[in-house]
């Protein structure tokens, strides 16, 4: 008896507990958000006009631009999960195709505004910030963490399209076992959901 | 384990939520060029609360898994208002 | 008898499979090596970070310079307290008991995410040597296990690799708490229903919400401070408009809830052994679980008693000292269950329930100390002062503390199948209870003379306190050796259990195996009664 045989208990196959387990990670994902937005709202109210006139220096149309692709991605990717589901596995594949194209897009768009920003002095240190004094300094500062935090979820997300692709392709993701697509989904419209807030408060309210 | 009946959402009906999503951003964008004082704020949040909340029911399909999870996803929002709430039990009367 | 069968009642302990030697333990999956892992981790820095606060008290034991000056005394403190915090009381029972015995208790053959579970150990282990890198990059930091803005980002001490690994091991809590929500809520005995689950896990049910819904909090706190040291922008700075009491506030968003998450658990331990040694149906079950559950909900609404000395408006002030009247109620409720569980018992004196006794005395006098910090009059004088060490070590030592070896005294026969020596344990706990109380009950009244904490030199009117602390901490660190002297051995020595059930325990863990084969059960249990049901 060299060797015994072989520890099952992890075989166990329960989707809607990986279900569970997601939307647990979600809210644990909505409290960090959440303390970003809470910081937000402190520094917003000591310094109203700074951060009026902060929001007035980001590009109003790039913000659209991009919460309509975000908000469009998030519907490809439920669409998606009605493909597998369906057993279209060619449709699932496009939809999926199609979110991960807007999700790089998105940080394309993401890197100019940064870029432009950074060029004209508006980063964390600069000179300009200095001069503008605290209330833009913190409005920029928040700016760059929360949409940078924002982007870094983005970026796990592009990861996460590019797993779940291959693995409906190798037909590891079918129509009866697709929970890894489902939470893929769920974590991609929590990166909308934080995004929904973010758009207005740093682009829209002036 | 109790037989969840699969809800499959059409492509209709996650377009039909698609076009209410971008008709609510493009309000969001108009009403920015109202001035309405603080209530800019307020609209926006709300304009927002209301997209969030749409995303909750159908995209990520609150409406049509265990209730549980539609309870866990409001409680923790009021936790973090409440939280919100209690900071500015500080900040509103420094 | 085939292959098969024969390596299905091999034990835990004795299981060989894909890996050998170390390797089958640290790339285990099973939720009860998982278990032991941390077990022996903590063994291994709870010893190093006790030395540390040994090493303080004998600094102490005399004014001015003794063995060492305040620089290290300093990073001394912060160093306890960091890994005492993060390292043994957070993951403390949650990650050793509740791996091993939750599944065990509700009948399930391991925790909902196995992999998972054993990633969480190994993101907590790669947390700590993170932090205990700062030893050779720098030195090691000296703000306190809090880091207080601004002195985290101003000073020359190298906090980074602290922050850092503080964060990874709250990914590491997260994870676990995540994993034990959805084993409980999925992974149940068939007839097992939420009121007919043991207490223990329902505790641990509660501190999974904690940790999952507070968490978060601090590691985003901790990921801004690292980026205002590193990038300079400037949300925690008052030179550049950040408001460092906002700091303090975030901190204790996590952190007044983490007290919660290293409390619960023991709670639901004392809950487990009092009604086994009073042979007793637990009183109030009901109460306890309602109780846990709101001490998790309104624990989250009280952090601002940590700050009332440091510039909030006075409105804030009255509603935290409300909340924290509030919060209180709960935890006295837990007190008068035990004691009445105990009350007409036919009480079986063995160690764990002398574990379980001397928690409950320390715990009450931890939190009754408690309420003189709670309301904002008493705060002010004792604020920042030893008697605020006081009582903390009384709640989250001797609270966290006293239930852990209650609860590795009561489960021990379980898990390694073997005995220890119950006089030297008896001996043990004796030892380190006089040591504890000679070590603690005089910082009180240090601290209402006005001796402020975390100073490596003091005034000499406080001399005859610190001489009296001191040397219970002696004592104490004496009683904590033959403890785990006794328990080491024991793990390898002692007498064979071959029973099932040693201590005539009702739940669930009492009817597998000791100790527990490696699937925990041959056939998964059908539960029809309550837990304690003890005629």
């Amino acid at each position: 008896m060299e060797k015994h045989e072989e520890h099952t208990a992890h075989v166990h196959r329960d989707d809607e507990g990986d279900k569970l387990g997601m939307w647990l990670f979600i809210f644990t994902e909505l409290l960090l958000f959440g303390m970003l937005f809470l910081m937000y709202a402190v520094y917003r109210y000591r310094n109203p006009v700074a951060f009026q006139l902060g929001g007035d220096e980001l590009d109003v149309f790039i913000g659209t631009f991009n919460t309509v692709i975000l908000l469009i991605s998030s519907a490809t990717v439920a669409m998606s999960i009605t493909a597998i589901q369906r057993g279209n596995k060619k449709q699932a594949l496009i939809l999926l195709g199609i979110t991960l194209f807007i999700a790089v897009v998105f940080l394309v768009n993401k890197y100019f505004e940064w870029g432009a920003k950074i060029e004209y002095g508006f980063y964390p240190g600069s000179e300009l910030l200095h001069e503008l004094g605290h209330g833009t300094t913190l409005f920029f500062g928040l700016y760059y963490i929360m949409s940078g935090i924002h982007a870094l979820h983005i970026i796990i997300g592009i990861g996460l399209f590019i797993y779940v692709a291959t693995q409906i392709r190798s037909n590891k993701i079918h129509s009866t076992d697709y929970v890894w697509l489902e939470n893929t989904g769920l974590y991609w419209h929590l990166v909308d959901l934080i995004w929904i807030f973010l758009f207005p408060l740093f682009y829209l309210i002036h | 384990m109790s037989e969840e009946k699969l809800h499959i959402s059409s492509y209709r009906s996650h377009l039909f939520v698609l076009a209410g999503l971008l008709l609510l951003t493009a309000a969001s964008v108009a009403v920015t060029n109202l001035e309405m004082g603080p209530l800019n704020t307020l609209v926006a949040m709300l304009i927002a609360g209301t997209k969030a909340a749409i995303v909750l029911t159908w995209f990520m399909h609150l409406k049509f898994d265990n209730k549980l999870y539609a309870i866990f996803t409001t409680l923790v929002f009021v936790i973090f208002l409440l939280v919100l709430y209690v900071t500015f039990f500080d900040y509103s009367y420094r | 008898m085939s292959e098969t069968t024969t390596s299905k009642h091999v034990s835990f302990l004795q299981y060989k499979g894909k890996y050998k030697g170390i390797l089958g333990w640290i790339l285990s999956t099973d939720h009860k090596r998982v278990g032991l892992l941390y077990l022996y981790t903590m063994l291994v820095f709870f010893s190093i970070a006790a030395i540390l606060g040994l090493l303080m008290k004998i600094q102490l034991i005399a004014p001015g310079y003794t063995i060492m000056g305040p620089q290290t005394y300093n990073s001394m403190f912060t160093v306890h307290g960091i890994i005492m915090i993060f390292v043994i009381v957070v993951p403390g029972l949650p990650a050793v008991f509740g791996n091993f015995f939750l599944p065990l208790m509700i009948g399930a053959k391991d925790v909902a995410f196995p992999r998972l579970n054993l990633a969480s150990w190994w993101l907590y282990v790669i947390g700590i040597l993170v932090v205990l890198s700062s030893q050779f990059v720098g030195g090691w930091p000296d703000t306190g296990w809090t880091f207080y803005a601004p002195y985290s980002f101003r000073t020359p001490a190298n906090v980074l690799p602290a922050l850092f690994g503080a964060f990874i091991m709250g990914f590491s809590s997260i994870l676990t708490g995540i994993n034990f929500v959805v084993t409980i809520h999925r992974m149940r005995a068939p007839g097992m229903t939420w009121f007919k689950m043991p207490l223990f896990p329902w505790t641990l049910y509660a501190t999974a919400w904690i940790q999952i819904l507070a968490t978060p909090v601090i590691g985003i706190t901790l990921l801004l401070t690292v980026m205002e040291r590193v990038l300079g922008v400037g949300v925690f700075d008052p030179t550049l408009g950040g408001d460092p009491i906002l700091y303090q506030h975030l901190f204790w968003i996590y952190s007044h809830p983490a007290v919660y998450i290293m409390i619960l658990p023991g709670m639901g331990a004392i809950s487990e052994i009092l009604p086994v040694f009073s042979r007793k149906r637990i009183y109030g079950y009901k109460a306890i679980v309602l109780s846990s559950l709101a001490i998790a909900f309104v624990g989250y609404f009280v952090w601002g008693h940590h700050m009332f000395t440091s510039g909030m408006s006075g409105r804030a002030l009255y509603a935290f000292s409300f909340l924290t009247f509030l919060v209180a109620i709960p935890s006295a409720i837990k007190v008068f269950n035990w004691v009445a569980t105990m009350h007409k018992g036919s009480l079986n004196l063995q160690t764990p329930f002398y574990w379980a006794t001397s928690f409950i005395f320390v715990f009450m006098i931890g939190g009754l100390t408690g309420l003189v910090l709670g309301s904002l009059a008493t705060n002010v004088h004792v604020h920042d002062t030893h008697f605020v060490v006081a009582h903390f070590h009384f709640i989250v030592f001797g609270g966290t503390g006293y239930a852990f070896m209650a609860a590795l005294h009561y489960w021990f026969p379980k898990m390694f199948g073997r005995m220890y020596d119950a006089s030297w344990a008896n001996i043990g706990w004796a030892t380190f209870f006089a040591g504890f109380l000679t070590l603690y009950l005089p910082m009180f009244a240090l601290g209402l003379q006005g001796m402020p904490r975390r100073y490596y030199d003091y005034l000499p009117e406080f001399h005859t306190g610190n001489i009296i602390s001191s040397l219970g901490a002696i004592l104490m660190i004496a009683g904590a050796l033959i403890i785990i002297t006794n328990l080491v051995r024991s793990s390898r020595h002692g007498k064979k259990v071959t029973d099932k059930n040693p201590w005539g325990g009702k739940t669930l863990e009492w009817q597998t195996d000791t100790p527990p084969t490696l699937e925990n059960w041959e056939e998964i249990p059908t539960i029809t009664d309550s837990p304690y049901e003890y005629k």
